[in-house]
């Protein structure tokens, strides 16, 4: 391919390599509870050093999923293997695994320090070996000043930072994160956010993340596994999740999209870029579409094009030329987000489109505002043909 | 706070709604307490009531002043029998308290980590013996207890006993063990319950993450957290116990020295007021330590 999906955080991608072992892998995991089947035949690959996020609405069996490799619940069928190890039957207190809690969970009768402590003086480490890692944990969190306090007197964000020394100090060789910043605001959350890659970063540890933010898993991660009702429907990096969605449920999911219902009317056509895929058109209710990309759809099969608002742009003259990639409608209504303004552009059938532009300058000459009849184009590579 | 005093002087009900609970107490505990303190540094008499001197009006405060003395107290320190009680009444309190523990904090674990469903109904099982009358239920024991009673009939069934053997337990100190021991275990499990029960089930799994296997795990985390339960439950069956006066009535024997029941012969079977007034002053000082410490345990916790 001659473009590749979006930015690159690091050069660290053991996935694409197929000699590479996983460090993690759950495999054919199915969890029944009665009746209710909460991960379905399941199999995942994490590496090592990977920040790996499990993406998804509750009650998708991320949390159970989480909750297996801990040792709390023992999958119904299929095993987990940590390094080539089989870890069913071990409990939980010896997996080298820890984790931090939705809630926390510090011990309320006990000191920062105690806290941070329980893990290592469980397995019987020296005194001084103790005094010294938890030292370096509070350090880490920079919570140095409040090591003699209880946590019902700390705030919100320091006990969240309590929770992560206490599961950092054993220096873990996967280190689960169930929803970790869930209720730090939004501020303290993107800080936080990226003090976490850092500290992953600078230890080397396997974080395993769960969570239903979908900003959290992008800016965290280096891979998503996006799951629905037990299965895995797309696991890549977040560029290609968000860029490249594998379908509809996927698409929506993750960000702000555009879905049309269209038609295939031609499927590997001509090749106008070179380098590039060749085109597939599709028709929409009177639109004409075209898209650079590989379809393993046949003409006339149902199909959804999906496009991002911000690839969508809009204007108050005509385009030039092309008749495909444009539709023309009313503006009406407008979000305001500040660095972005949503349009929601009603098509002449009712339709509703959004695009999104980047607020570039402060003074505009003519701003669109409701009402207006305007344009929307989008290039050849902006959109995606889903087929599922 | 300026606002708070002057409504409360300007609404005369608020003040109504404040002095409820201090004029119970007045009535209820300072005046009988003083009667009885009062009782207790009079001298016996075969009159009615049986003490004097008597409170004959303010003229003449000073004569019925000069009246009281130490002498009831005097005496309990030179029988040896009073003391004798007293500790008796500790020993079978503090026993009896720990056997409690023993048997109430796992039925309090067990309530508490059952299912929520059935969680009510153990509940109401504890708390279904209190529809009977307490007198009842111990003379319910006495029933089992006996030697020609329930239990030995039971042992002799399945051949434990001997057809001529029977059980020696009724009138003994374990007859009151047994008897106390059942009278208060709801006592002991529902304040060990509540504490257990609100307690967070992620830390023992949290605890159980960091490398604490489950029977280490209690000892670190569940008792600890249970410690306010722990202490509430023993007061509360500790403070009575000691001052307990049916249960080794009916159920123990001669050699069961307890406070309750000296107190109980000294003023209906000896009709001496004063020295049972002193008794009962003195079980009450007792006991007002082992209060105190309850009450700042309570303040620490909430």
């Amino acid at each position: 391919m001659a473009k590749s999906l979006g930015p690159v955080k690091r050069k660290f991608s053991p996935w694409t390599d197929p000699s590479a072992t996983p460090f993690i892998r759950f495999e054919n995991i199915t969890k029944r509870y009665g009746d209710f089947i909460a991960v379905d035949n399941l199999t995942l690959d994490i590496y090592e050093r990977e920040f790996f996020s499990l993406l998804g609405p509750s009650g998708c069996g991320k949390t159970t999923l989480m909750r297996m490799l801990a040792g709390f619940e023992e999958p119904t069928s299929g095993r987990i293997l940590l390094q080539g190890r089989d870890l069913s039957g071990t409990p939980p207190y010896k997996r080298p695994t820890n984790m931090m809690f939705q809630s926390y969970a510090l011990f309320p009768h006990m000191t920062v320090e105690k806290n941070i402590a329980f893990g290592l003086e469980q397995d019987g480490l020296p005194k001084p070996e103790i005094r010294a890692r938890v030292e370096e944990m509070l350090k880490l969190v920079k919570l140095e000043a409040f090591a003699r306090r209880k946590p019902a007197q700390l705030s919100g964000g320091q006990r969240q930072r309590v929770a992560l020394a206490r599961s950092l100090a054993k220096r873990p060789k996967v280190l689960l994160l169930d929803e970790p910043l869930g209720a730090l605001d939004r501020k303290l959350r993107e800080e936080t956010q990226f003090e976490l890659m850092d500290i992953q970063h600078t230890l080397g540890l396997t974080f395993l993340i769960v969570t239903h933010d979908q900003e959290e898993a992008m800016t965290v991660s280096d891979r998503i596994a996006v799951m629905d009702k037990g299965i895995v429907v797309q696991v890549a990096t977040p560029a290609e999740i968000y860029e490249g969605p594998n379908s509809r449920y996927v698409a929506e999911f993750i960000g702000d999209i555009n879905i049309l219902e269209c038609a295939l009317t031609e499927n590997a056509g001509v090749c106008l870029h070179e380098g590039h895929p060749p085109v597939v058109r599709l028709e929409s209710d009177g639109l004409s579409i075209a898209v650079e990309q590989e379809c393993p759809a046949a003409v006339g099969d149902r199909v959804a094009f999906a496009i991002r608002p911000e690839k969508v742009r809009i204007s108050l003259d005509p385009p030039a030329a092309a008749e495909t990639n444009t539709a023309h409608g009313e503006v009406w209504d407008i979000g305001y987000l500040g660095d972005f303004s949503v349009f929601l552009v009603k098509l002449e059938d009712g339709r509703v489109l959004r695009a999104a532009q980047a607020n570039v300058s402060r003074l505009v000459d003519r701003p669109i505002t409701f009402g207006d009849m305007v344009w929307l184009t989008w290039p050849l590579d902006a959109g995606l043909v889903l087929t599922r | 706070m300026a606002e708070i005093g002057a409504s409360s002087q300007t609404n005369p009900f608020r003040w109504l709604v404040v002095a409820v609970p201090y004029l119970w107490l007045i009535v209820f505990f300072a005046a009988p307490f003083l009667i009885i303190l009062k009782i207790s540094l009079s001298d016996t008499a075969i009159a009615m009531p049986p003490y004097t001197p008597t409170f004959e009006g303010f003229g003449a405060l000073g004569d019925f002043l000069s009246q009281l003395d130490f002498d009831n107290y005097q005496f309990l320190t030179e029988d040896p029998l009073y003391f004798n009680a007293y500790l008796s009444s500790l020993r079978i309190a503090a026993i009896s308290t720990l056997l409690l523990l023993l048997i109430g904090y796992p039925m309090a674990l067990a309530m508490a980590r059952a299912s929520s469903t059935i969680r009510p109904t153990l509940m109401m099982m504890v708390i279904l013996p209190f529809w009977t009358s307490f007198l009842i239920r111990v003379y319910a024991w006495i029933g089992i207890l006996k030697p020609e009673g329930l239990l030995t009939l039971l042992l002799q069934t399945i051949g434990l006993l001997g057809p001529d053997d029977q059980v020696q337990i009724f009138r003994t100190d374990y007859a009151v063990f047994i008897g106390i021991v059942y009278s208060y275990l709801p006592f002991m499990v529902l304040p060990l319950y509540a504490a257990l029960e609100k307690m967070d089930g992620t830390l023992l799994e949290a605890a159980s993450d960091l490398g604490c296997p489950p029977w280490k795990a209690f000892w670190k985390i569940t008792f600890p957290l249970s410690l306010p339960g722990v202490i509430a439950g023993s007061m509360i069956c500790f403070i009575p116990i000691t001052g307990e006066f049916v249960i080794p009535d009916l159920l123990g024997g001669a050699e069961t020295l307890m406070i309750g029941k000296t107190l109980w012969t000294e003023f209906f079977g000896n009709r001496d007021w004063p020295l049972a007034s002193a008794v009962a002053i003195l079980l009450l000082l007792a006991l007002v330590v082992p209060i105190v410490i309850f009450q700042n345990q309570q303040q620490k916790a909430g």
